[in-house]
């Protein structure tokens, strides 16, 4: 057993876990924040996705302990209180989800892809950057409308602020 | 998986002794390897040895005639890197199609190596190259390097600090992935040195891992295009022959990969 340290979400977190636990285990079983999913488990579906250090991460391939240290958001982390995230109420106004399994993943993936380009987002890119989502339900077409509509409306916001 | 025990070394020497401590240690970098085998089982560690967070495995130099790269580095500072896009562009490329993003956040290119998958971009490089693979007790070359599947010349606790790669005058990679796990199916790297010696690796298809082209080679040495592969004969002999792809059409995607890579290199 090893005593854990991470910043989840802006709050400092203390935990104990066996050494071969997972990061989304700490997350979904100890934690409650059960909005990060196992899909695949092998490190190809991307519904676990979380950000570590402000890197896109799948956290089914991370250890808790080598999270130990980090800053760590999750799905759960990216609303001001009851104000959806742009990249959230892009993908509920532009029907970016069916089922919504892959949908956490897919989220965190596509902040992380707009951060790094900017504005400077197209939909070839979008499309190749999702390569480590999956979704079996939309046949990709709305989630990539939904991250090129809020590419935009994060630009307005940084621009905001 | 299995129970196991996580220690995090601050420092290479640190590491060496931790893992010499443990039954059946394990370093672990990324772990985007190591994790999935032991989740199935495959592997289990009585010991990991955390290396991600010491300072000296991790950066990117390129000093006169040489590009290292330390061998914790992530693979996304690597294909981002100003100083490997500028040096050796190929390379950048190359690391910049392994996996996805989120894999690429986290895997490293000593991990990819001292795990020598048969289908992992990063040998074909440093094959390539002639890079050669800087450890905590010596220098290895490349070619004595990879020793066929999954197999390489590291001894046991032996660990990879950094790989140098020699700037090359010209180079590309053409990688004809698998659809659905992103390895290469077959993968070529071409390079002209700056003394006019022409490598050919490939990886992907060989039933030993990475390898060496030396028919052409040949051809490109005479004549540096795209066409002089087109009178090359490449035997199907122990090549993987899957459901993905049969040896005679892998020893067909070997030639195509080549070409596109030379026309690539230009």
């Amino acid at each position: 057993m090893s005593t854990v340290k991470l910043t989840i979400n802006g709050k400092a977190v203390t935990a104990e876990v066996e050494d071969r636990t997972l990061l989304v285990h700490l997350l979904r079983d100890q934690l409650g924040l059960t909005g990060t999913h196992v899909g695949c488990d092998t490190s190809q579906c991307g519904a676990c996705v979380v950000h570590i250090d402000g890197r896109a991460v799948k956290s089914c391939t991370t250890l808790a302990v080598q999270a130990s240290g980090a800053t760590v958001t999750t799905i759960e982390g990216i609303a001001k209180g009851d104000e959806l995230h742009p990249m959230q109420a892009a993908f509920r106004d532009n029907h970016g989800l069916q089922c919504g399994y892959c949908t956490p993943g897919m989220i965190m993936s596509a902040i992380d892809i707009v951060h790094r380009y900017g504005g400077n987002l197209d939909e070839d890119t979008v499309r190749a950057e999702l390569e480590g989502n999956i979704c079996r339900c939309t046949g990709y077409h709305n989630i990539v409308k939904s991250v090129l509509d809020a590419a935009g409306r994060m630009k307005v916001a940084a621009a905001a602020e | 998986m299995h129970e196991t025990t996580y220690h995090r070394a601050s420092s290479v020497d640190e590491a060496a002794t931790l893992y010499a401590k443990g039954s059946e240690a394990r370093y672990l970098a990324g772990g985007h390897t190591l994790l999935p085998v032991m989740k199935q089982r495959l592997a289990s560690p009585s010991d990991l040895i955390d290396i991600a967070k010491i300072k000296d495995l991790v950066g990117i130099e390129a000093t006169g005639d040489t590009l290292t790269i330390k061998a914790a580095t992530p693979y996304f500072d690597i294909a981002t890197s100003a100083t490997v896009k500028s040096a050796i562009p190929a390379l950048a490329y190359l690391i910049s199609l392994v996996g996805d993003p989120a894999v690429r956040h986290r895997g490293t290119i000593g991990g990819s190596i001292a795990n020598n998958d048969p289908a992992a971009d990063s040998p074909a490089a440093l094959l390539a190259l002639d890079a050669t693979v800087k450890t905590n007790k010596r220098s290895i070359k490349a070619g004595d390097f990879f020793k066929g599947l999954f197999t390489t010349a590291l001894d046991d606790g032996e660990l990879i600090t950094a790989v140098s790669f020699p700037i090359p005058a010209k180079a590309a990679y053409a990688k004809f992935p698998h659809p659905a796990s992103r390895f290469a199916l077959t993968g070529v790297f071409v390079a002209k040195t700056k003394t006019g010696d022409v490598r050919v690796a490939v990886t992907g298809a060989s039933q030993g891992g990475v390898m060496r082209m030396p028919a052409i080679e040949a051809a490109l040495k005479a004549n540096w295009s795209a066409s002089a592969i087109d009178g090359v004969t490449v035997s199907d002999q122990g090549l993987m022959d899957d459901l993905h792809g049969t040896s005679a059409y892998r020893a067909n995607l070997i030639k195509v990969m080549a070409q596109r890579a030379v026309t690539a290199a230009g």
